[in-house]
């Protein structure tokens, strides 16, 4: 069956050049590059995907308006260092001036989305859980929420990208089997990690930490044991929005160019995917389903002989994953301990 | 426990700091790493152009004063005036403007009217101006419309009302190939253009390995192609990228690895400036190579430095080396000429000299653009029967202290 439709799909194609192949030297050649852009890239989705995940842990909502929270960090980190001066070719400074620089933008940043998903809270969703709304009215809130937040952005700033800001210039730290790690790759991948050990560390050892389980778990009976619903539901909001924040800056770092009234509409996609993979509600799975998604698309898209297949290939699997495991890999658990 | 969480932050901080130690260092040392890892090495120092020579005897929009038409005859201009691709359309209507003032002063006997039709540069938006453009009993001439996706969706009405038009800017080649009587190309198409760019690189720039890495647009696939058989034996990879994509990690480990020394983008810049920048980032000293869709200031803008070893062609003539063009072009629109902008003002000249010459309708003036036969302010103006010019000019352009400055004609 599926040599059939290899060799039938193609003659579909009114592209002449060869539509598929199966590249094994080009993904050996290339592995260990895709393996640590793969795992850059996956942090950062990550790192958004936690949003995703906390919020609908707690309110059982897809937050569509988190790629928003997210954007708006990155507008943060582009109006601090514009700012501060930087502009598009690499500053000349000497390491403490660009740890404290960053520092800024990060803490902007984070300001900023975490801003974003507090005024969301306040102003789209708590309003609609005090009348007992129906879920589908939230769902469409959060839509109405997202292009509301982008068009205003529009408004403003345009529609075309902001000048791009480069932050410092990756240099080599070390190699793996001859390919360079740069010092961007690693301080976001680990910088990211530690973030998210951070929070799972938080969630489910800390009071507030545990309140938020329990309303995930069960808000009524929560309420009843006296945790205050409403204050963890807007912690919840909020810790999300520090985490989208953190993403802004390595994204920013990442992707100079990609700060857009629109660009945080993909990686929304691609996180709120990724949240699902390894199953969303559970803090570990988005950890686990950004790295995956981040490696698949890359080692996909090698393999299959083009960029093209980068979505193709992460998205196949998302759903082939879905089929033997509704839940997502990890299993939909914040309420419950292995959050 | 809570010790703990401050432990962690305090790692956290100090991690990000050796890391960063590690840059910061390294980034002193060379001499200032603004230049840019692209600047001097394999890359080739063509001059800029500083003038271009013009056709003695150009046909310019006054003509000989004398002109006498009705005082409703019209001529329009349907394209982008706003929408993410407005400033081309805007480089192509104040060219067109320039023509029709330089007319009607001339000509006291003649005032053509000029209407502007906004089509936001969207095929799904461009059927409705066209449509109501060409109800427009007045309207006799259109110039436009600049892009090749609205080109393709609008062409039939234009067949259908015997309405000609002229685009200045639209560069698919199977525009051309619709059968369109009233369809007429005023530059190069993309089968011009891809053989154009690779010569280019082969030749001037001293290409020995190019890799080719196309969008999914209309536009990006054809120019792909032309590029890449144009290549030859210097052509060793492709790749194929998304419209919206952002990160080029894995297409970029692949040119490294295949150590090339240029890579040509066939598509826009809102892909083509993310990827020089990363490029550039992951030690890329080749040169980088665009046609006309990455030939803006947007491209300069968003891949900052990086985009100091960029090259771009495009069968557009630079205006701005034409004095008096880009003198009375600043006059009125406050800007130097763009993209585009001769383009739009020789094809409304085109039209401007049919009226003089007595041709005040639709069928009248499209039997005058076909059998046209005359210099123009930025080349000669013939078409065949298909409507494509004959013996078009493919440009070369460098970016030069964070500008486009023009390199000359290439590809002959």
């Amino acid at each position: 069956m599926i040599p059939t439709l290899l060799t039938v799909l193609p003659a579909l194609s009114t592209d002449d050049n060869s539509w598929i192949t199966f590249d094994i030297p080009s993904l050996m050649q290339n592995f260990w590059s895709a393996t640590f852009d793969g795992l850059t890239f996956g942090s950062i989705y990550a790192l958004v995907a936690l949003g995703y995940t906390l919020v609908y842990g707690v309110l059982n909502l897809i937050n569509f308006a988190h790629s928003e929270v997210f954007i708006m960090g990155c507008y943060g980190v582009w109006f601090t260092l514009s700012f501060l001066g930087f502009g598009p070719s690499a500053p000349n400074l000497s390491l403490g001036s660009i740890v404290v620089n960053l520092l800024l933008a990060l803490i902007v940043a984070v300001c900023a989305s975490a801003l974003t998903a507090f005024v969301l809270e306040r102003l789209a969703y708590k309003p609609l859980r005090k009348r007992n709304a129906p879920r589908l009215v939230f769902l469409i809130t959060a839509i109405g929420a997202s292009f509301t937040i982008q068009y205003t952005i529009f408004l403003v700033r345009g529609p075309v990208p902001e000048q791009a800001l480069t932050m410092f210039k990756p240099t080599p730290i070390f190699d793996v089997f001859g390919t360079i790690v740069d010092s961007q790759q690693l301080l976001i991948v680990i910088a990211a990690v530690i973030m998210m050990v951070v929070t799972e560390r938080f969630i489910s050892k800390s009071r507030t930490g545990r309140g938020i389980r329990a309303v995930a778990q069960d808000p009524d009976t929560a309420t009843l044991m006296g945790v205050n619903k409403e204050k963890i539901i807007i912690t919840t909001f909020v810790i999300g929005g520090i985490l989208a924040g953190a993403a802004a800056l390595f994204y920013v770092m990442k992707i100079p160019s990609g700060v857009q009234y629109n660009g945080g509409f993909i990686l929304g996609i691609k996180a709120f995917a990724a949240a699902v993979l390894g199953g969303i509600g559970n803090v570990r799975g988005a950890l686990l389903g950004g790295l995956l998604l981040g490696l698949i698309g890359n080692y996909g898209q090698i393999l299959l002989g083009n960029s093209q297949w980068t979505d193709v290939v992460a998205f196949v699997v998302l759903v082939l994953v879905l089929l033997l495991r509704p839940e997502g890999i990890l299993g939909t658990s914040l309420g419950r301990s292995r959050a | 426990m809570y010790r703990k969480k401050v432990m962690t932050t305090l790692a956290a901080a100090a991690t990000l700091g050796m890391l960063l130690g590690g840059c910061a260092n390294q980034a002193a040392t060379p001499g200032g790493s603004t230049s840019g890892s692209g600047g001097g090495s394999t890359t080739v120092n063509i001059p800029a152009l500083t003038s271009i020579e013009t056709p003695k005897d150009a046909v310019l929009p006054a003509g000989n004063g004398k002109a006498t038409c009705p005082s409703t005859t019209t001529l329009a201009y349907i394209g982008a005036e706003t929408g993410a691709n407005a400033q081309l359309g805007i480089n192509i209507f104040n060219g067109i403007q320039l023509a029709i003032n330089q007319h009607n002063k001339a000509n006291a006997g003649c005032q053509v009217q000029f209407k502007k039709f906004d089509t936001e540069g969207d095929p799904n938006k461009a059927t409705g101006p066209v449509t109501q453009a060409t109800k427009e009993a007045d309207i006799i001439g259109v110039v436009g419309l600049p892009f090749s996706g609205e080109s393709k969706a609008t062409g039939n009405i234009f067949e259908q009302q015997g309405l000609v038009h002229i685009t200045p800017a639209a560069t698919n080649p199977t525009l051309t190939t619709n059968g369109w009587k009233t369809f007429f190309r005023g530059l190069g198409n993309d089968a011009v253009q891809g053989p154009a760019a690779a010569k280019f690189m082969t030749g001037k720039l001293g290409a020995k390995k190019v890799y080719v890495v196309q969008d999914d647009s209309d536009y990006g696939i054809g120019l792909g192609k032309t590029t890449s058989d144009g290549l030859g034996s210097a052509l060793i990879g492709t790749d194929k990228v998304t419209t919206g994509q952002k990160d080029f990690s894995v297409t970029i480990s692949k040119i490294m690895n295949a150590k090339a020394d240029a890579v040509f983008y066939s598509g826009y810049y809102a892909e083509g400036a993310p990827f020089d920048q990363q490029l550039v980032a992951k030690g890329f000293t080749g040169t980088f190579v665009g046609p006309d869709g990455l030939k803006d200031d947007q491209f300069i803008k968003q891949a900052g430095s990086a985009s100091a070893n960029a090259f771009f062609t495009c069968p557009c003539i630079p205006g701005e080396l034409i004095p008096t063009f880009e003198s009375a072009y600043k006059a009125l629109a406050n800007a130097e000429p763009g993209t585009y902008s001769i383009e739009g003002y020789d094809a409304a000249t085109v039209l401007l000299a049919g009226i003089d010459a007595g041709n005040q309708d639709r069928a009248k003036l499209v039997n005058w653009v076909k059998t046209y036969d005359k210099d123009g302010l930025s080349k000669h103006y013939k078409w065949d029967d298909k409507g494509e010019l004959q013996a078009p000019t493919v440009y070369g352009y460098k970016v030069e202290n964070g500008k486009i400055v023009p390199i000359g004609a290439i590809g002959q």
